[in-house]
């Protein structure tokens, strides 16, 4: 089947939102500016795990500039229910109980109260003024920790779900799951070579430049207003009106630019804690997180331990592969470990199958999605394993995964056969990029090779597409834009319309304004939003056909529609000259689409990277690196490979340097972007990309969504560079200097076989 | 509350007066009291380049100067960078390469990158990289944020 040709998708077409990017005249979460606005503070737990034996905020409400103080004591205290995060159901407890703590405190960071005052320095001060009495108790902070038999207990009341069903079994255990297919006994003992292998990876964060913020009103009519940085404007409005116990009409939130999310934008912290300062006050009230904050209180993604065991025969074919998944979900359940369940061996078509996922309570934050969750974890797991086995029987590592993809037909050992996907093709472009067909020389280097796999979601979304009289129209949607997807969305309307990409103006609106549209996440935005684009872009072309039917007194099937061109037999109009008669056909058109798409396609992406590591100090520079992905269609190449590029490097720093370094008693040791290192421009190469595109059968345009599988390989694609660069296979992330120096120097190290930097 | 001081500055080339408490910083001045939001705060301390600002021709993280510093200086912040309604060739550039994807810490690195073409036309990649190593960007892997100041010092050079 040929590629359709396309006028608009596949251009790059300049964003729409640029110009006020660039100058400085966006407006995000912290530049809101109300009357009368006040600023809040949040107090903030210096424990790990401890009882809250008494709060007093007695010297706080006195002191002069402050306005109000609130606690969980503030907040209705309405019956447990499941709410509907965006991305998962939770207890409504545990949404309320991160958001202000309650009896106990969970982890260094829970919130205890919060301060509305007129200026922000008053209320800090003023907060630290709240005397609060803790009984500290013991922590648990990594998942094989938590697990123990005499472990501190986080919540009382947790009992854990086995293979799904409910249980009396007390502990820190959430959930425990397990997926099976075939006999994994029988593959193993089909298999000429068995690696197995134990893994752990730190906690890490998503990074995003700005910290969560969030500004209220409760106004005088009941209705509380919101204007806030999020990845899904109608969560927040969910979420607070579920924790305030309000009717979400009378809940308004007004998404302003945001600042990264990566997942991490998803949860609600700020939002009801200043609706309910505002009620106190009757002002408007705005709360702005520290950087210290957002590492000790928003959620990072979590850290992980894991053993993988994977046979195969001495041609390759792997006979059975296995994985224990143990994963921290942070202080409440949700660890994020189904979605690596579902990914760890995604990417091959295997016979004999299990994996057992653990969600683990620990006292660290809540953790929340970052980009792919999960799936970075378990890949770095599973693509050493595979490489490890690749390098023992001999084979090429890509040919080894090309003799094991993972094709249309395939059963995940989780359930769903995949339709048409394109990993094949990834591993293809991957063998043939100039990147792998370029001999690595010089010592102390290697190279290593990795695939990834991400599902993406669907998930419903709205828009409406109203025409101008000058031959443009108005294009107004629901989902924040994170990285672009004004522009993504609008070329899929202007390519049904048959009009430039500059021609629709797309508005990102707030809750009252649009119907319902999930969050900005699962790489659905412009596979989901982008197809209510195309639906309300279709719902448009019907009308106008009626309107050109109209004016040429015909029938409107006549009509025939394409490039921008109305035709019925020798006459033709331009959808500018159509534009410009509404008026005297009918009035305005304005067309809708609402969907709630069924046709995700899942995206593969594999890394190459090119690594040096220093001998002496153990430090591990990336010499060269490529992301390979498949998009489906790219819509607007310059944001994928924006998204390949910032996916992979994020991926960098997860492999060599992120990790919160926790002190015994679960204070993080390093939060500050100093000491957080993210990578910088230094420490970079150019990143090279490679779309691939095996068009999704399930979307109009074969969208498949590009945010997320990018970052999955990358660290396992770095971890296997560092072992062909320096002999040594290391097994935990991060895979810092000192981490690689303590392999090299480890009795079978092999801290001999690298080459001294000045001989 | 702290008795306010009086500050006389000049901010994109104008003169502005502000009153201000000794302990805020030139970033919350700018942002709360001038109301030029363009300049970002990310961390408040002086490792992400968000609220990177020029002062006396030297580039600053704003978070980290106090606002009573500014008294007598001049200051470029990300809305002085276009002249009028004409784009400046980086924020141009910044546009045609897809150079920014949240936005979030776009005005600083134009105004960081603003200065190293100022001070050195024909700045090569590495010359870039370390110039604009003091700001963080969490989506782009910086790939295309080089570029496109690598475009802006070829255009120089030509």
């Amino acid at each position: 089947m040929s590629m359709p040709t396309y006028k608009v998708i596949g251009t790059r077409p300049v964003r729409h939102d640029g110009a006020d990017k660039v100058t400085g005249r966006a407006i995000y979460g912290a530049d809101v500016q109300l009357a009368g606005m006040l600023h809040g503070y949040v107090l903030r737990s210096p424990h790990a795990h401890a009882r809250i034996l008494r709060i007093d905020t007695g010297k706080a409400q006195a002191f002069p500039g402050v306005m109000a103080v609130v606690t969980a004591d503030d907040f209705p205290r309405t019956p447990d229910r499941i709410v509907d995060l965006g991305e998962g159901e939770t207890p409504l407890s545990c949404v309320r109980g991160n958001m202000l703590a309650r009896g106990k405190v969970l982890y260094r960071g829970h919130a205890i109260a919060a301060v509305a005052a007129v200026n922000m320095h008053v209320a800090e001060e003023a907060a630290s003024l709240i005397e609060v009495d803790y009984e500290p108790l013991a922590c648990a902070l990594t998942a094989p920790d938590a697990m123990r038999a005499d472990a501190p207990v986080i919540h009382g009341s947790l009992r854990m779900k086995e293979l799904g069903a409910p249980t009396d079994t007390p502990g820190n255990v959430a959930e425990h799951f397990r997926h099976v297919k075939g006999d994994i006994e029988k593959g193993f003992a089909e298999a000429d070579l068995i690696v197995e292998r134990e893994f752990d990876t730190a906690t890490v964060h998503q990074g995003y430049i700005e910290p969560q913020n969030a500004t209220a009103l409760w106004n005088n009519d009941g209705r509380v207003l919101i204007w806030c940085s999020t990845q899904g404007a109608f969560v927040v409005r969910d979420v607070t009106a579920c924790v305030l116990d309000l009717p979400v009409s009378q809940v308004k939130v007004t998404p302003t630019e945001i600042g990264g999310g990566f997942g991490g934008k998803i949860p609600v912290y700020l939002e009801p804690v200043a609706a309910m300062l505002s009620k106190k006050t009757g002002r408007p009230v705005k709360i702005v997180m520290s950087r210290k904050d957002v590492f000790e209180a928003t959620g990072p993604t979590p850290g992980s331990h894991m053993k993988v065991k994977i046979g195969a025969r001495k041609d390759g074919r792997i006979t059975a592969a296995q994985a224990y998944l143990a994963f921290e979900a942070g202080a409440y359940p949700g660890a994020m470990v189904g979605p690596a369940g579902m990914t760890v061996f995604a990417a091959y078509d295997l016979e004999h199958v299990t994996i057992d996922g653990y969600d683990v309570v620990v006292n660290k934050p809540s953790t929340a999605a970052y980009r792919a969750p999960g799936a970075p974890n378990a890949a770095f797991a599973t693509e050493s394993v595979v490489d490890e086995l690749a390098q023992k029987l001999g084979i090429d590592p890509i040919e080894f995964r090309l003799k094991n993809a993972a094709k249309e037909g395939t059963r995940r050992a989780d359930g769903p056969k995949f339709r048409k996907i394109g990993c094949v093709e990834v591993l293809e472009a991957m063998k043939n990029s100039p990147h792998y067909k370029t001999p690595l020389q010089g010592p102390n280097r290697g190279r290593g090779v990795a695939l990834g796999f991400w599902f993406n979601v669907g998930l419903p979304s709205s828009c409406t597409i109203s025409v101008n009289s000058d031959g443009t129209v108005n294009l107004v949607e629901g989902s924040t834009d994170i990285g672009g997807t004004r522009t993504s969305i609008a070329m899929q309307a202007a390519e049904v319309l048959g009009i430039a990409a500059e021609a629709v103006q797309p508005t990102v609106v707030d809750t009252d304004s649009v119907g319902f549209t999930a969050v900005t996440g699962g790489s659905r935005t412009t596979f989901a939003t982008g197809w209510a684009a195309y639906e309300a872009a279709q719902d448009v072309m019907r009308q106008l056909k009626e309107r050109a039917a109209k004016l040429w007194e015909t029938e409107a099937a006549g009509v025939e529609a394409a490039g921008g061109v109305f035709r019925s037999g020798d006459r033709s109009m331009s959808f500018a000259e159509l534009a410009a008669r509404l008026g005297e056909t009918g009035g305005p058109v304005v067309g809708r689409g609402a969907v709630n798409p069924r046709g995700v396609g899942g995206s593969f992406a594999g890394s190459i990277a090119d690594v040096e590591v220093d001998p002496e100090t153990g430090k591990t520079t990336i010499l060269r690196f490529t992301c390979v992905q498949d998009a489906g269609k790219a819509i607007h190449p310059s944001y994928v490979e924006g998204q390949m590029q910032g996916g992979s490097v994020q991926g960098i720093g997860w492999a060599l340097n992120e990790e919160y370094w926790m002190s015994e008693q679960g204070a993080m040791m390093n939060s500050s972007l100093l000491d957080y290192r993210m990578p910088t421009s230094l420490d970079l190469p150019m990143i090279e990309t490679c779309i691939v595109e095996v068009p999704n059968p399930g979307h109009p345009f074969g969208v498949r969504g590009v945010g997320e599988a990018n970052i999955v390989p990358p660290a396992a694609a770095v971890a296997n560079a560092v072992c062909h660069a320096a002999g040594v296979r290391l097994f935990r992330l991060p895979m810092n200097p000192p981490a690689i120096m303590e392999a090299l120097w480890k009795p079978g190290g092999k801290s001999s076989q690298l080459v001294p930097r000045n001989p | 509350m702290q008795r306010k001081v009086h500050v006389r500055t000049t901010i994109n080339n104008q003169a502005v007066e502000f009153l201000c408490e000794p302990r805020q910083s030139l970033l919350e001045c700018l942002r709360d009291i001038v109301g030029l939001t363009g300049t970002k705060e990310g961390c408040n301390d002086g490792n992400c380049g968000s609220c990177t600002v020029v002062l006396d021709d030297r580039i600053v993280t704003s978070c980290l100067v106090l606002g009573v510093e500014a008294e007598g200086r001049k200051i470029t912040t990300i809305e002085g960078i276009a002249a009028g309604n004409q784009l400046h060739r980086l924020q141009q550039a910044f546009l045609t390469n897809a150079a920014l994807q949240c936005g979030i810490c776009t005005p600083g690195f134009i105004v960081a990158a603003k200065a190293l073409l100022d001070s050195e036309p024909n700045p090569d990649e590495e010359r870039i990289r370390l110039w604009l190593a003091g700001n963080l960007c969490r989506c782009t892997g910086y790939d295309k944020i080089v570029r496109a100041v690598s475009e802006c010092a070829r255009e120089a050079k030509a």
